[in-house]
């Protein structure tokens, strides 16, 4: 400890990889390979990569839960602040690393949040008043103090994320781990938690160790080092602009900022002097901009949507919660149009979900009516609702009830009293839309994440709906699995179904929807083109949304039409991925 | 399989939030009062055959105290204590089984269902009734009935649903195996 | 959902108590009206705790729907009794004393009477109390009140994490059943015991997966936090004991002191007016 009042330390590296690898017990390959890496204090570090890369290992291994929870054979070295960790315990090395998990009611244990910020200095057993002191000067740090008494349950999830995040800085720790913290965040609320964290880093002076995937939302503040992980290695420790001007992303199948994406079909060549590391430094040679302008205009217009006939239509809904003293969906009307694919969004407690909850059939509106082909549903049950309009959760976990893929797709039928040669006549068939038909005598829990959610899709297209709602089809999934699951929605589109999305992911709603309904405090404030949600600011910001960084580059680029830029883009690149 | 002593610490926790869950909000009550078709006890005995006699013991103990607390009847301690009893009980069997490495074959489900009649019993039939005697002074063959028709419609209870429950956790752990895609 | 245990926070002098005090008082209080059955006592104990109650400043309407459970819970507790015990008061006493006969074994004694209203009394003795215990504890408190009466800190911590979860579990179980029910699934009274007990596995089974997922999640948040340290722990949620604290638990000591030695001075636990 003394060594920290000379300030030569403060450059030494906290964490120190020597040809460090990694295998777990129970697997038969090793999940990391000699990893050299290091990190000094007050640097911000981001490790990227696809799921499955072992950067989620690589942050246990970095705070201490492999070897003390997950159990394996380490080789080369680690050290942090100096000393190897498996001569370390993991109390030693947590007050090195402060870590913020990814879930955040998995890590809120205490049942409050002033107990949640103490647990910590429980376990230390500090007595009072101190205990009571330093948690409300780690709450004040993160600007929760007027929350103390309150349950989890009465705090939204930026908030959680913050109080966590106090829980961590009740301890002067050297390392701020956060494990995928834009995940279950809506994209204000992400914006602010970067914000938050960097802002943590300059008084803490502690180094910042990012892992998450979204690239574009984590670089809206400076990052020293970007760490590109694949297959075990590390493949890249290198600067933002040097990543960013390489082709490491597009190799690893990361996706990169959507502004790049832009400069590269305008045919403009990315290089690390142009500072690609943010929307906000970038800077474009006159001929460049040119070039970005040229090539907008020599893209045609983006083509009207055609006209449907509606399908849902819902007037004037009005919901409240037993127990509540306000209603949660105000006076909700809005139509779908039969084969749309379309977005719904909003800041979380919007009413998105109840929305969907109502349609289904789960919760009784107080007022209003819903309409299914001009039908009222007001005398139709759950089961009946469902041969409607399928609903599929965000977590496939919670749907999946059976040991094998066909029984849990064949269920909905069975317990419709479908004849057993009619079930898998259809099951079969489903089975095969859904690209599931190669596995369909293997045991669900042999799938991926991704496939499991294919499952539970298949299980509510056994029914045959002419609609189907998912709640965040795409969380917590990688590029290349969240276009997997894209991919795959457009099929079914293709069939004729239509499909509504819950969803915070931007990208997800400008890329693959025609259409985005606006959800603030229960009503619908905007019910338009995804690229007109995105950039009319007022929207953006009643809703917690963010502006795409499209809308930046046309302005950067001096286009006048920002939001036909932003249109042209989605359209010029769905025909680049889907030709 | 060696457990951090953490895990069993926030089963237990989890284990009396789900048992009260159960208990509290989804059992459906019987005629006779005390008695329910309790979904809780299959919940229960799966929890212990994966955490062991600890856990079991005082999930059923901790579980079954706060849906006492939160009716406002005051705790029926008999009753208490041998549902910890059964958990615990149950929880001598996880010593038998892997569970936890995705094993339950039939010698198996044979084992956890002669441990959870063979609890049930002790339980119901014996620790609630003598303790209701000795503590509440309430007549014996009352005590025994209902001890009876308690334990009787938990066993079929945790015959189904703790059966099921093991079976489908045994089935969700991954397991090398040889699976191949077939066209 | 948020408060299913009921806690109502009105400052009062009960509420001032610490939890600890409360447990120790509660446990003593409810050993004190479950050993005795000497009527002298039980009305003592029901009358000391409709006081408390009023101190505390709960109100009845607060506690309606707890009653509402009590009143049924007791009442069928005594008719059972009666039906399957008619003779369990002279039994007890030793004597008989008929007043009247409904046919049969039926026959109603002074002496079963006598047994039921004491009945009757040891709950209205312990009941109130319970629902104080309820009303005025802040379940915070209750983890950090049950490592200071000597559990060990591990097996409270569990408690505060039941208590934690409840909720969230609650929340996840509605939505899943939801869901499921749109597949079909029904545990409705239509449907025979065998397929309402399956239609609920389907129910149970992805809860309690996902329940295993979050006992990971949450033990490794705990151990990232130091959770087991060391031998003790502090709690937050803490408070010391004060005057009224040694008060209320000498109070309840003897109580349980003089319903001892009732039993012993009585010669049995059942004091009889009938000798």
């Amino acid at each position: 400890m003394a060594a920290r009042f000379f300030g030569v330390i403060m450059s030494e590296a906290i964490i120190q990889f020597e040809h460090f690898g990694f295998q777990y017990r129970a697997q038969s390959e090793p999940t990391l390979y000699d990893i050299n890496l290091s990190v000094r204090r007050g640097e911000t570090v981001l490790i990227a990569g696809p799921s499955g890369c072992g950067k989620s290992t690589l942050a246990h291994c970095i705070n201490g839960l492999i070897p003390f929870s997950y159990r394996g054979e380490m080789s080369g070295s680690l050290r942090i602040a100096g000393k190897e960790t498996k001569e370390q315990s993991i109390f030693e090395i947590s007050r090195h690393v402060g870590t913020v998990l990814q879930d955040p009611d998995g890590q809120f244990i205490g049942l409050t949040v002033a107990e949640d910020i103490a647990f910590a200095l429980e376990n230390d057993c500090v007595q009072e008043p101190e205990l009571h002191a330093r948690v409300l000067r780690a709450a004040k740090l993160v600007d929760v103090e007027d929350h103390l008494a309150h349950a989890p349950n009465e705090i939204s999830g930026g908030q959680k994320q913050r109080v966590s995040l106090a829980g961590v800085l009740v301890d002067d720790v050297d390392v701020l781990l956060f494990d995928e913290p834009l995940a279950n965040l809506d994209p204000a609320t992400g914006k602010a938690a970067i914000e938050l964290i960097e802002q943590m880093r300059q008084e803490t002076g502690a180094a910042v160790i990012i892992i998450e995937h979204r690239l574009e939302d984590v670089l809206h503040r400076d990052v020293d080092r970007i760490v590109l992980m694949g297959a075990g290695r590390i493949l890249a420790d290198t600067t933002p602009d040097a990543l960013l001007s390489g082709s490491w992303l597009r190799d690893s199948g990361i996706r990169e900022p959507l502004y790049l994406t832009a400069l590269r079909y305008a045919g403009v060549e990315i290089r690390a002097d142009m500072a690609p590391r943010s929307i906000r430094t970038l800077r474009l040679s006159e001929d460049e901009k040119a070039q970005v302008r040229a090539w907008f205009s020599a893209l045609p217009p983006a083509p009207e949507r055609a006209a449907r006939s509606p399908l849902l239509q819902a007037d004037s809904l009005r919901f409240a919660y037993p127990g509540k003293d306000h209603d949660t969906l105000k006076g909700i009307s809005l139509t779908v149009n039969e084969g749309e694919l379309l977005a719904i969004v909003g800041r979380n407690g919007a009413g998105k979900s109840t929305f969907s909850k109502v349609v289904c059939g789960f919760e009784t509106q107080q007022q209003g009516s819903l309409r299914f082909r001009g039908e009222d549903m007001a005398d139709l049950s759950i089961k009946e609702r469902a041969d409607r309009i399928g609903y599929v959760m965000q977590n496939p976990n919670q749907m999946i009830s059976k040991v094998m893929i066909f029984d849990e797709v064949a269920l909905g039928l069975r317990t419709r009293g479908v004849a057993e040669d009619e079930v898998r006549r259809r099951v079969e068939e489903t089975l095969k839309i859904c690209g599931l038909w190669p596995f369909r005598s293997w045991p669900i829990s042999a799938l991926s994440f991704g496939q499991k959610k294919r499952v539970t899709i298949a299980a509510i297209l056994v029914l045959e709906p002419d609609m189907i709602i998912l709640d965040e089809p795409t969380a917590g999934q990688d590029y290349r699995h969240y276009t997997e699951i894209m991919e795959f929605l457009l099929t079914l589109r293709k069939r004729g179904i239509t499909i509504a999305m819950i969803t915070h992911d931007m990208h997800l709603m400008l890329e693959y929807a025609e259409r985005a309904l606006v959800f603030s405090r229960g009503r619908i404030i905007a019910d338009t083109d995804c690229a007109d949600v995105l950039t009319d600011r007022s929207i953006i910001e009643e809703a917690n949304l963010k502006e795409t960084s499209l809308y930046a580059l046309a302005s950067l680029c001096a286009i006048e039409d920002g939001r036909g830029f932003v249109r042209r883009f989605i359209d010029h690149e769905r025909k680049e991925l889907r030709p | 399989m060696k457990r951090s002593p953490i895990v069993t610490v926030v089963a237990i926790g989890i284990g009396a939030a789900l048992f009260f869950v159960l208990g509290r909000f989804v059992s459906i009550p019987s005629p006779v009062p005390n008695t329910n078709i309790a979904l809780q006890y299959g919940l229960l005995a799966f929890m212990a055959a994966l955490f062991g006699p600890v856990a079991g013991l005082l999930i059923g103990l901790i579980g079954h105290a706060l849906i006492d607390f939160s009716y406002g009847w005051g705790v029926w301690w008999s009753w208490v204590i041998a549902s910890g009893v059964f958990g615990c009980l149950v929880g001598l069997v996880s010593s038998k089984l892997k569970l936890a490495d995705g094993e339950f074959e039939k010698k198996d489900i044979l084992r956890f269902n002669l441990f959870q009649i063979c609890g049930h019993i002790i339980a119901w039939g014996l620790i609630a009734p003598v303790l209701d005697i000795v503590m509440y002074a309430e007549p014996a063959n009352k005590v025994f009935l209902q001890g009876l028709v308690g334990g009787v419609s938990n066993i079929v209870t945790t015959a189904i649903v703790g059966t099921l429950l093991c079976i489908a956790y045994a089935a969700s752990r991954p397991r090398s195996g040889s699976l191949k895609e077939e066209k | 959902m948020t408060n299913i245990f009921n806690y109502i926070d009105r400052p009062s002098p009960i509420h001032r108590l610490t939890g600890a005090t409360k447990l120790i008082c509660l446990l003593l209080w409810s050993f004190a009206a479950m050993s005795t059955y000497d009527t002298r006592l039980l009305v003592l104990l029901v009358v000391l705790s409709l006081l408390l109650f009023r101190i505390s400043k709960i109100r009845i309407a607060d506690v309606r729907f707890m009653l509402g459970f009590t009143a049924v819970f007791m009442l069928l507790n005594n008719l059972l009794v009666f039906l399957f015990s008619p003779q369990h008061g002279v039994e007890l006493y030793g004597t008989r004393h008929v007043l009247f006969s409904l046919g049969g074994n039926y026959v109603i004694t002074k002496e079963q009477l006598f047994y039921h209203l004491n009945l009757f009394l040891k709950y209205l003795a312990s009941i109130p109390v319970v629902l104080l215990f309820v009303c005025t504890t802040n379940p915070s408190e209750f983890a950090a009140s049950l490592n200071r009466i000597g559990v060990k800190y591990s097996i409270a911590y569990s408690v505060a994490l039941a208590l934690r979860y409840i909720p969230d579990i609650q929340r996840e179980y509605h939505e899943i059943s939801q869901a499921q029910q749109a597949r079909g699934i029904e545990m409705s009274k239509k449907e025979s015991l065998f397929r309402r007990l399956k239609s609920a596995s389907a129910i149970l089974i992805p809860l309690i997966l996902s329940s295993m997922d979050r006992i990971e999640v949450i033990s490794n948040a705990m151990e990232l936090r130091c959770f087991g340290k060391n031998k003790k722990r502090s709690w937050y949620m803490a408070r010391p004991f004060t005057k009224w604290d040694w008060l209320a638990m000498s109070g309840s000591l003897l109580l349980l002191i003089a319903a001892f030695a009732l039993n012993i001075l009585n010669g049995s636990r059942f004091w009889s007016p009938f000798l």
